[in-house]
């Protein structure tokens, strides 16, 4: 299998070759720095246009089919729309949290989304407790979203922040002890170790029962997290207009709404990892022509092939599913997801201290 | 049968009587004697007036007054009771607003348009127009220069206070003020411009937390004025206004204009007009009820089936096109029949459509009459009694799902309604459940209904021929039709010119409308929604 260690480590030699080791290590940053960014953008970009098809398909229409061939640059056309878009103060709004909140929002995004593997060789930020500082960073999100709600000096805004504050804080929980079912299995925090150790068969297929529970979970929570449909509640477009980014314009909403779409792609992205296997082939023990057959196809595809899958899965509810109420959203979680979250974990562990997985 | 005119004689002693052959009993009741009078002639056994059809404001040109009509559901009797306010100057009457809730409402309009004040009614506010409005309109002295109510150009300040006239303990009758609103309570307003409100409607909503402690409806964002209007306009012109009113029922309400004024003319209507009246009341009727599916869907942001309804509805608005050439607003009834013949392949078009629906029918209920997230949001939200539905004027489909039988289709049949065989759909619940499913239902009963009247149009005129101007004998006049979220009912008071000199509309929304403060107290943000949402108001029918 190609490993793009091979990439980086001839970047890296070919740039010490005539640069001090310092300068080095600054071009490096700064062209790690470029391509994260363009990778987030370009993802994004990609989002937008997949869930615009997919919802067109669910709902009997073309989708956008005007800008481009099969209206392929109609989110490169929105965006520069975005760009170019005034960006209006508020009266009354606190105008130094207002402007602060987006970039908290899409900070938060972007850091989490430097954690991912992408495929062998290809991981930005990766250390012994990578999945940790995954899921704080994750949380700082939840900052931006309640300052933007607070500051813009809108009911609805309020409302809707408030709710968001409740609800991600409240799945946040499930998020973390799925994750933390997985890292019993797998015994490593780091996201590498973690997808490494699934070389002889995905997760999902080793930890069997309790890795299946915590798949779900993980997705329930998971789409919760990002708010979306059907738990969109914090911008329930029917109840409150826009929540929380109600008064944002321009590029400063733009922001939330690419986070929106990050956020998503992190979630796939790591249900990817800790379930199916991340970039790794699907391997079957005992079957070496299948397996070699197998990792002839770059790890890099393999990964962005599970995570399409997952957004398709997160879409396919949005596009369903009619919005929870607050209260339903919060007893789901608190009286039954967590619950069995945690019976769930204490199977897990009984499972791996008596060596029954697979 | 018990005479109506003993019985209300006996309770009423101060009742004159108005009698005319082939219309409803009239009472003429002096203004004092109103409330009691109509208090007994709810609650009396034999007669169980209980259901306030139409409340409406007159200006008989010397004198202000009311003209109310009672319905009993039991005996399925009408009773139309006037009176008449003492004082021209300063006109006051005693509500009737704790004997039938609707009333609250429609005294409000009374209020707005005649100035006429309601004694203990709860809430003195005008209801559509604005606060600082100098005037009252339908009032035949009203002065419409433009001096009198220059165009504002400042927005309105919403009242945290009204109000209210009360009797003391000595029986005088003095002014008050009565709070709306406290100084400390969260109010959020949604709308006027909100994507769940349907229209331009106003709730003043005041919260705590995501509980909702009270709504304060607030109408009039669209009131065009057309019952003034109408009293300047030839009949075949009004009926133009009628299909702006509920503009999903446009063909039911113009039916019902065209009804009572052949009515009052004596017009014998061929066969085949009514049958194709009846069969253009049916598509409407589902075309209403597809947009109301995928409104409460989008507003349960369930976002496909909303693409569901409105491919289905499409169908329909062809039908309507290729016969009438309108698709929203069809303009097809007239007085004497409808506006052109049929389209040569519209009965083709109504079988095909027939046949086609039903598939497509249970791809709505899969995709959200089952869901589990749909019933959780929707059953025991909002549970209107059957009490509050009757007391509150509550008809249609929201007031069936409450368990109060008033289909006018089936209580004074029209049309050829008294022909076809079709099921009262009535659930008991009266939750916004319910009041999806009465409309999911009623679906298959207007495709039954349907069935049985598209293959047998018999032949003969589409039209027959009126004289060039249409003059109605003096007298009043009152017809209901079943539209597509209740019933809706136009009176008109004639004085033998070309134009009335008054016409009312019974609007089937306003009612509706007046239930979400009930409905919504207590409820959270959310169920607002799905309130609204099953309650199914069209704001234009509201405002008129």
């Amino acid at each position: 299998m190609f490993d793009f260690a091979v990439v980086t480590q001839w970047v890296d030699t070919l740039l010490r070759s005539f640069l001090p080791d310092q300068a080095a290590l600054l071009v490096e940053f700064l062209l790690v720095g470029l391509c994260l960014l363009t990778a987030y953008a370009l993802i994004a970009l990609a989002l937008i246009y997949g869930e615009r098809k997919i919802c067109a398909w669910f709902q009997c229409r073309l989708g956008p089919n005007r800008v481009g061939p099969y209206g392929l640059i109609q989110p490169v056309a929105d965006m520069i729309k975005m760009l170019i878009k005034e960006l209006i103060d508020m009266n009354h709004s606190d105008k130094f949290l207002f402007r602060v909140a987006p970039f908290i929002v899409i900070i938060s995004s972007v850091l989490a989304f430097g954690c991912i593997p992408f495929a062998k060789g290809l991981e930005i930020l990766d250390f012994n407790v990578g999945i940790f500082f995954l899921l704080a960073v994750s949380s700082i999100g939840i900052v931006g979203i309640l300052l933007a709600g607070w500051s813009s000096n809108n009911k609805f805004s309020l409302i809707g922040a408030m709710r968001s504050g409740a609800q991600m804080i409240s799945y946040e929980l499930s998020i973390g002890l799925t994750i933390l079912t997985m890292v019993v299995l797998s015994g490593s925090m780091q996201l590498s170790t973690i997808v490494e150790s699934q070389a002889n068969g995905w997760f999902i297929f080793t930890g069997h029962i309790p890795a299946f529970i915590a798949f779900v979970i993980y997705m329930i929570a998971g789409t919760a997290e990002t708010n979306r449909g059907p738990f969109d509640l914090p911008e329930a477009d029917s109840e409150l207009t826009a929540g929380y980014h109600t008064e944002y314009s321009g590029i400063q909403f733009g922001f939330f709404y690419l986070a929106e779409y990050l956020n998503m792609f992190v979630v796939a992205a790591v249900a990817t990892t800790l379930f199916w296997g991340g970039w790794m082939p699907l391997h079957i023990p005992g079957f070496d022509n299948f397996n070699m057959i197998m990792d002839y196809i770059p790890s890099l595809f393999w990964f962005i092939g599970k995570v399409a899958v997952m957004i398709f899965i997160i879409m396919w509810f949005k596009w369903t599913f009619p919005r929870l109420r607050i209260d339903q959203l919060l007893r789901l979680e608190w009286k039954y997801l967590l619950p069995i979250n945690l019976i769930n974990l204490m199977l897990m562990v009984l499972i791996v201290v008596f060596g029954l997985h697979f | 049968m018990i005479d109506l005119k003993e019985t209300i004689a006996a309770l009423a002693p101060e009742a004159e009587f108005v009698k005319a052959e082939g219309k409803p009993l009239e009472v003429i009741l002096p203004s004092s004697a109103v409330h009691d009078a109509m208090k007994k002639f709810r609650d009396d056994k034999d007669l169980l007036f209980d259901f306030l059809v139409c409340l409406s404001g007159m200006d008989w040109g010397d004198s202000l007054g009311v003209v109310y009509h009672l319905f009993s559901l039991k005996y399925r009797t009408y009773l139309v009771v006037k009176t008449i306010a003492p004082d021209r100057e300063k006109p006051q009457l005693y509500s009737v607003a704790d004997i039938w809730a609707t009333a609250n409402m429609n005294e409000r309009e009374v209020f707005d348009f005649f100035g006429i004040r309601f004694i203990n009614h709860p809430d003195m506010r005008r209801l559509f127009l604005r606060n600082d409005f100098v005037g009252f309109p339908l009032r035949k002295d009203y002065d419409m220069s433009e001096e009198n109510n220059p165009l504002v150009m400042s927005n309105e300040e919403s009242d945290d206070m009204t109000p209210v006239l009360v009797t003391n303990e000595k029986g005088e009758v003095e002014e008050k003020q009565k709070v709306l609103f406290e100084d400390s309570e969260y109010v959020v307003n949604i709308g006027p411009q909100h994507p769940a409100t349907h229209g331009v409607l106003h709730f003043r909503t005041s919260l705590e937390g995501e509980i909702i402690k009270k709504v304060d409806v607030h109408c009039g964002y669209i009131h065009r004025g057309i019952e003034k209007m109408a009293e300047s306009l030839t009949y075949p012109q009004i009926l133009g206004y009628t299909d702006r009113l509920d503009y999903l029922s446009a063909h039911q309400n113009r039916h019902a204009v065209c009804m009572c004024v052949e009515e009052a003319l004596g017009l014998e209507i061929p066969d085949r007009v009514k049958y194709i009246r009846t069969i253009m009341d049916e598509l409407s009727r589902l075309q209403s009820h597809f947009l109301f599916y995928s409104c409460l869907c989008m507003d349960m942001g369930a976002l496909t089936p909303f693409f569901y309804g409105f491919r289905d509805r499409e169908k329909i608005l062809d039908l309507f096109e290729e016969t009438t050439g309108g698709r929203l607003i069809q303009n097809y009834n007239v007085i004497g029949g409808v506006m052109a013949d049929i389209h040569p392949d519209f009965v083709a078009g109504v079988k095909k459509f027939i046949k086609y629906l039903p598939p497509m029918l249970k791809e709505y209920h899969d995709v959200f009459t089952g869901n589990v997230i749909a019933t959780q949001r929707l059953k025991g939200v909002g549970v209107l009694s059957k009490e509050n539905a009757i007391s509150y004027g509550v008809t249609g489909p929201s007031g069936r799902a409450s368990g109060v039988s008033c289909d006018i289709r089936k209580l004074a049949p029209y049309g050829v309604y008294d022909k076809v065989d079709f099921k009262e759909i009535i659930y008991t619940e009266g939750d916004s459940f319910a009041r999806y499913m009465v409309r999911m239902d009623e679906i298959l009963e207007s495709l039954h209904i349907l069935e049985q009247l598209i293959d047998n149009i018999p032949a003969g005129d589409y039209a027959v021929k009126t004289k060039p101007i249409i003059r109605l004998p003096e007298g009043s006049f009152f017809k209901m039709v079943e539209a597509g979220r209740g019933a809706f009912g136009v009176y008109i008071e004639s004085k033998g010119d070309k134009t009335p000199y008054r016409l009312k509309f019974r609007s089937s929304c306003l009612p509706l409308v007046s239930v979400v403060d009930l409905l919504a107290s207590g409820a959270k943000i959310a169920d607002l929604i799905a309130i609204g949402g099953t309650l199914d108001y069209v704001v234009p029918d509201i405002d008129r």
